[in-house]
This record gives structure tokens, C-alpha cells and sequence, in this order.
């Protein structure tokens, strides 16, 4: 038999693991790693398995991580990009598993972007976005 | 626990998984597991999301797009550009009708989606019904948790009294009086019960509530069963839904093991325990006397009330029974206050309602508007109007109880008493659209049709009245009506409204009633000038062939009878002696030569 503290503990469990099901998404943060082909072959997928892992460690039921095509900048892959509510989206190139880990400590947790991982740095520092 | 990147979420309602979703869930998880996807994608099989019309829907979260009409033969590219690469497979996207085509669109966009407030069925579609935990993430329990510790039994009976939640099984009786009756009647024993009988032809909300978020009623049951001092209680579910009575008890299995039902409820010395009673699929059994004696074992058959069954129900102990759709609000109202359950709805009918569109429209589905929501809303901006272009008619709400609402009251609110003005009634919730082509008369003599095969036969007018009914009916359509049939017809109704022992015979007449009210000239047509202005009635109307015809023979080649003749490129012609009016002509037709007359 469970006891009520026992069922808010499944309640949290759960929540976080379903969350991204919720249809408000305002809070939302979502880090979106691109994954055509260039970005597959590049090794996107272990970049988006660390964001995944690095998330759920951290229990952080506010933010999903999603897939999107190829922007055409094949040769800057793995790329990723991070929204953070209201603040302009954040790309990062050039991605690998520790990066991304690097990433969600800093950027997603702590709300300050690593800016030398960033495609304007990659770009010798002209801006773009 | 295991987190996923996202979620590919299955419906496993009846009416998807009767167009193959169970093949749709094998078939991704072959693939993702070919693809090594499998600890990335997650595949959830939930129940009903309401646009059955679009059938089998497949979401994808975290993106929230809505894939509808989902083959098994889809799966393969869903899986390797979706889930692999993030590229929406645009085809596949739902699409609002006659809007222009858009692309990514998530739930909330959608116009079936944007006019809805789900809170029956909140969880329908969301959740895994197979599994207690993801009930539990969503609030499960929780209402139950704060009625057993924060609440006495009369905090609850107050709370859900000052809702102004009313019985959503179509009487509208509010739902808090009806406990306090059952609290006050003093017993060693008291019962539980849900009516999850639903009979109307055409209604399938509980079964959706009951698929798709089963905890919800147990949940529901629970707390009524703590409010009015009842250890035990009884779901009558209908055993054609199958899928709804083994996710019950499914449900009732887990709810044990996690100690929310049976003894010692969390440990606060409540105890409660639930059954299910299948029905067999009598209509009547869905009058709450005849539903009691049939899980007592007797034969389903009403008796007169009083004794109300809160004072002498089930096993003649004080009883409470609630339709399904009732319960499914409780738990909400408990857990997020009276006066938030009052911010949706009217004044005199609070909260929402669940609807199951069907017939002559666009979007066939379930869905849940604010009480007061015009029908036309429901029916043109959700239900996205009639399809083909053709026109409205009428829309049949309240099953074979209801009435038929005309085009010209469309802007009438949904609500208990205003449907009620209009001469149908809320019912539990089916509503069926009507075109041009119906012809109301058959339409009332199909739903009379229905009253006589389910009356139970217990009581005369019913009994014997409903069939004279039925016969005049039968007459006019086939084109043999009397002047003075009509009279007859209304005498005839209103003496079976008044003196029917239960609800089944006193509203059974209601169609005929609210036909002949609206569309009394269709009923003189038929019975003076032998004819059908929808050109339904077979008995009454003819296929002729026009001088569009160009002598094509597809209409010969389709008959049946061989009652079309004609030489290739000139005009046809039917003989109408032989002519069995079956419309395979019509149908063959590419040239409109071919009418209805």
C-alpha cells in the first residue's frame, strides 16, 4: 500500500517523465539539435542522446529536446539550437556528447549561453543567428 | 525511470483501433527498435482524442503534431523522417477542411481542438489508460488524497453542491443534492454506482471517458463513497465495450496494489471497493431501477420511484448512482474548487459537456464545449459543417428521448432547460446531423423503431403505445397516411409521456413530438400529397432520367433488375413497375441525368 508521500513521489516521477506532452508550453525551453543526414552522419545522435541523458539527470521536466532538418550549414554539424523563453534562440556548432553536457549546465540551467561553442564564434565572430 | 526524447502517442479508442491502430503500435515499435530509436522514442498507446473522423491519429511529442489517417504502410516513413531525421511528414498532417493546407500544426491549433474545454475528458488522449502512474502524474488521486485528509464528507457534499454539477447522463439532476440525500439516509450499508450503460444509438461519450481514463471514475467513485458513507460500489458498464471493460479492470487491479481501493485507503481508515456488472445490451437497463435490479440479478425492468434508490436502491440499502461523465468532473471540482467548476458553463447549467457528433458531418468525433456553447458552434466551427455542400436540416439531440432541433434555433445555447424550451433535451450527449436528404418523419419513425424493441414491456402506454405509434409512422411513409394521423400521433404521445412508469417511455414519444413540431408540413406532404420533399421515402419518391442523359449505359449496366432500358447514346429511360429504388443508378450516373422526383 502506498501512503500519500509515496504517491506524490510517483506523481513527480511521472510528471517529469510525460511532461512534454503538455499542450502549455510557455515556460518551455526546448534545445533543438539538427538531424538531417550531414548532421546524423557528423554525429548528431550522440549529441542529442547527452542532451536527453544531461535533461533527465537533472530532472529538468520543463525542457524537450527535438529534431529538426538541415539549415544548410552542413559543413558546421552537429548544430544545435537552444530557446530559452523570451530571450533569442542561441545555435551552437560543432557539437559533441561533452559539449552538450557543458550546455545544459550552463545555458539551460544557468541561463548563460557558452559563448565559445556559439556559431558567431565559429564565424569568427560575425554575428548571425 | 527512463526518459525519452519523445513520445509517439497511438489512439486506442474503439473507433481507431477498430481502423487498425493496434498494427500502427507493433509496426513502430519494429521499426524503432531496427533503427535503434528505441530508447529514444517512447510508444503509448492512449485513448480516444476525440477526431475520430480522422482515424487512426498518431501525435508526436514534444512537437505536438497530429497525424490522422495513419496506415501501417505510413509508419515506415514516420518512423526514418519524423523520429530520425525531425522532418514532419507533411502529408500526413490533419488538415482544418477548406482550410488551406498547413503544416506542423500541433493540437491546439486545430480549429476541431481550438472551441473544445476538456475537462471530462482531460486526460482522454494524454495519458496511457493502462497505467496508473501517468494518471497519478496528471493530479490522479490527488482529489482524493485532499477529500480523505483535508475534508470532512459534508466539505465534499458541499463543495460538489456549490459546482452546480448536474447529471450528465441527460436528466440534469444536480449531482450535489442527489448526495446529500444518499449522505442522509441513515444504513450499515450504502452503495456506490456508475451507469456506464450508454444505450442511445450514436452516443459514445462514456465509452471514451471509461477507454480513454478509467482512474478518473474509480477516483470519482471513491470520494462520492467517503461523501455518503459507502464501502462499496458497482460500475454497470455495457459488455459491447470491450476495450473499456478491460481497461477497468486493469484499472481496479492497480488501484489495489497501490491501496486506493480497498481497505485502509492511505492509510486514513477509509475503506472502499469496487465490481463491474456487465450489461447486456438493454436499453432500459440504463433507467437507474432497471439498472439496479439487473445487477442484482433480476430481469432489467423499472419500478416506481419512490423509494428513491437514495433512500432503498441497490440490495435495498441507500444508494448513489451517477452516469460516468458525471464522475469524471468530480475529481476537478474537488481538487480545483466549486467556483473554478462555476467560471465554465451558465448560470443554471455549470461546467461542460461532451458531445459525440455524428451523422451528416464533417468532423465525426467527441468533443467537450463550455455549457452554453451555441450549436452552431459545435456544428460548423468544430464539427466543420456538412459535407458535400449540402444543406443543414437539423441536429437530434437526446438519443431516442431527444428532439430535433431546426436550422433556424441553431443559435440557442447548449443547456438543460434552454434544449428543454425547444422541445428536445440534453440527453446524455449524442447528437446527430441532418441534411437536406433525411426526411424527418423517417427519422422520428427510426427512433420510435428503436423505443419499441427496447421497451421492456412492463408498463402499458409503453408498451402497446409506442407500437400504435410506430404503425402510423409506418403508414406514412409508405405513402398510406389518413387525414386525422397526426391528431392521433399527438394524442397518443402525450398520453404515453404522462403515464410510462420510467424515463424510457415517458421522453420515447419526444421525437415525434419535436418533428411534428418543426416540420409538421413534412408529415402533411407525406400523408395529402403522397409525397416526400426530401425524396427519402422509397415508397413515395421515383429515379427518373433527364434529357442530360447521353446514353453512356452505366445505369443499365449497375441495375439490378434490369429496369433501366435504352440504346447506346440516346436517352434512357427506367420502368418504374420494376424499379426497386436502389439508387445504384443514381450513383452510376456521371452526367446528373438521373434525379430524385
Amino acid at each position: 500500500m502506498k501512503s500519500i508521500a509515496e504517491l506524490e513521489e510517483i506523481r513527480k516521477r511521472t510528471l517529469q517523465r510525460i511532461n512534454l506532452r503538455r499542450e502549455d508550453k510557455e515556460s518551455e525551453v526546448r534545445v533543438v539539435v539538427g538531424m538531417a543526414t550531414c548532421g546524423i552522419a557528423a554525429g548528431a545522435r550522440p549529441v542529442m542522446m547527452a542532451f536527453v541523458d544531461e535533461i533527465g539527470r537533472r530532472h529538468l521536466s520543463q525542457v524537450t529536446v527535438s529534431q529538426t532538418g538541415c539549415i544548410g550549414m552542413c559543413r558546421l554539424e552537429p548544430m544545435a539550437d537552444v530557446f530559452l523563453p523570451g530571450e533569442e534562440k542561441v545555435t551552437y556548432v560543432n557539437l559533441d556528447a561533452d559539449k552538450a553536457r557543458r550546455i545544459v549546465a550552463e545555458h539551460v540551467v544557468n541561463g548563460r549561453p557558452v559563448t565559445e561553442y556559439t556559431i558567431g564564434n565559429a564565424e569568427n565572430n560575425k554575428q548571425q543567428a | 525511470m527512463e526518459i525519452f526524447r519523445s513520445h509517439v502517442l497511438v489512439c486506442g479508442g474503439t473507433g481507431c483501433t477498430s481502423s487498425g491502430s493496434v498494427k500502427l503500435v507493433d509496426r513502430l515499435n519494429d521499426q524503432l527498435g531496427e533503427l535503434g530509436l528505441d530508447k529514444e522514442v517512447k510508444v503509448i498507446k492512449t485513448g480516444c482524442f476525440g477526431l475520430c473522423e480522422a482515424g487512426p491519429v498518431v501525435i508526436v511529442y514534444p512537437e505536438g503534431t497530429f497525424y490522422s489517417h495513419v496506415q501501417t504502410e505510413d509508419v515506415d516513413e514516420i518512423v526514418s523522417e519524423h523520429l530520425l531525421k525531425g522532418r514532419v511528414v507533411r502529408r500526413l498532417v490533419y488538415q482544418d477542411k477548406g482550410d488551406h493546407p498547413s503544416v506542423g500544426k500541433s493540437l491546439s491549433d486545430i480549429e476541431f481542438y481550438k472551441h473544445q474545454t476538456r475537462v471530462a475528458l482531460r486526460n482522454c488522449g494524454v495519458i496511457d489508460p493502462e497505467n496508473i502512474d501517468e494518471y497519478i502524474a496528471f493530479d490522479g488521486y490527488r482529489a482524493l488524497t485532499k477529500a480523505l485528509t483535508e475534508m470532512t464528507p459534508q466539505d465534499v457534499i458541499d463543495e460538489v453542491s456549490r459546482s452546480g454539477l448536474r447529471g450528465r447522463g441527460g436528466g440534469g439532476f444536480p449531482t450535489g443534492t442527489k448526495w446529500k440525500f444518499a449522505a442522509a439516509s441513515k444504513d450499515d450499508k450504502k452503495y456506490v454506482v456508475c451507469n456506464a450503460d450508454e444505450g442511445d444509438p450514436g452516443a459514445f461519450m462514456d465509452r471514451s471517458v471509461l477507454e480513454g481514463d478509467p482512474h478518473a471514475i474509480l477516483e470519482a467513485m471513491a470520494i462520492c463513497g467517503y461523501a455518503i458513507g459507502a464501502d462499496e460500489g458497482y460500475i454497470y458498464v455495457r459488455a459491447e465495450y470491450p476495450i473499456a471493460v478491460k481497461r477497468l479492470n486493469l484499472a481496479i487491479e492497480q488501484a489495489h496494489e497501490y491501496g486506493l481501493l480497498g481497505q485502509n485507503i492511505l492509510g486514513t481508515g477509509f475503506n472502499f471497493d469496487l465490481h463491474i456488472r456487465l450489461g447486456a445490451g438493454a436499453f432500459v437497463c440504463g433507467e437507474e431501477t432497471a439498472l439496479m435490479a439487473s445487477i442484482e440479478g433480476h430481469r432489467g425492468e423499472p419500478r416506481p420511484r419512490p423509494p428513491f434508490p437514495a433512500v432503498k436502491g441497490l440490495f435495498g440499502k441507500p444508494t448513489n448512482i451517477n452516469n460516468v461523465e458525471t464522475y469524471a468532473n468530480v475529481a476537478q471540482i474537488i481538487l480545483r474548487g466549486a467556483d473554478w467548476f462555476r467560471t465554465m458553463g451558465t448560470e443554471r447549467s455549470a461546467g461542460t459537456k461532451v458531445f459525440a457528433l455524428g451523422g451528416k458531418i464533417n468532423n465525426t468525433g467527441l468533443v467537450e464545449v463550455p455549457m452554453g456553447t451555441p450549436l452552431r458552434t459545435v456544428i460548423y466551427d468544430i464539427g466543420g459543417g456538412i459535407p458535400h455542400g449540402r444543406r443543414f436540416k437539423a441536429v437530434q439531440t437526446g438519443g431516442p428521448s431527444g428532439g430535433c432541433i431546426p436550422a433556424r434555433l441553431l443559435d440557442v445555447p447548449i443547456e438543460y432547460d434552454s434544449l428543454i424550451e425547444i422541445g428536445s433535451m440534453m440527453g446524455s450527449g449524442g447528437m446527430i446531423v441532418m441534411d437536406e436528404d433525411n426526411c424527418m418523419v423517417d427519422i422520428a419513425r427510426f427512433f420510435l423503431d428503436f423505443t419499441v424493441d427496447e421497451s421492456c414491456g412492463k408498463c402499458t402506454p409503453c408498451r402497446i403505445g409506442t407500437r400504435r405509434m410506430l404503425e402510423i409512422l409506418n403508414r406514412i411513409v409508405e405513402g398510406k397516411g389518413e387525414e386525422g394521423d397526426i391528431e392521433k400521433l399527438e394524442r397518443l404521445a402525450t398520453t404515453i409521456a404522462k403515464t410510462s412508469l420510467c424515463g424510457l417511455g415517458q421522453t420515447a414519444p419526444n421525437p415525434v413530438l419535436s418533428t411534428l413540431r418543426y416540420f409538421r408540413d413534412e408529415y402533411e406532404a407525406h400523408i395529402r400529397d403522397k409525397r416526400c420533399p426530401a425524396h427519402h421515402c422509397r415508397s413515395l419518391m421515383q429515379y427518373q432520367i433527364i434529357d442530360k442523359c447521353r446514353g453512356c449505359t452505366a445505369c443499365a449496366r449497375v441495375c439490378p433488375v434490369h429496369a433501366v432500358s435504352g440504346e447506346v447514346r440516346k436517352p434512357h429511360a427506367i420502368d418504374q413497375d420494376k424499379c426497386i429504388k436502389c439508387g445504384a443508378c443514381y450513383d452510376a450516373c456521371r452526367f446528373d441525368a438521373i434525379i430524385k422526383a
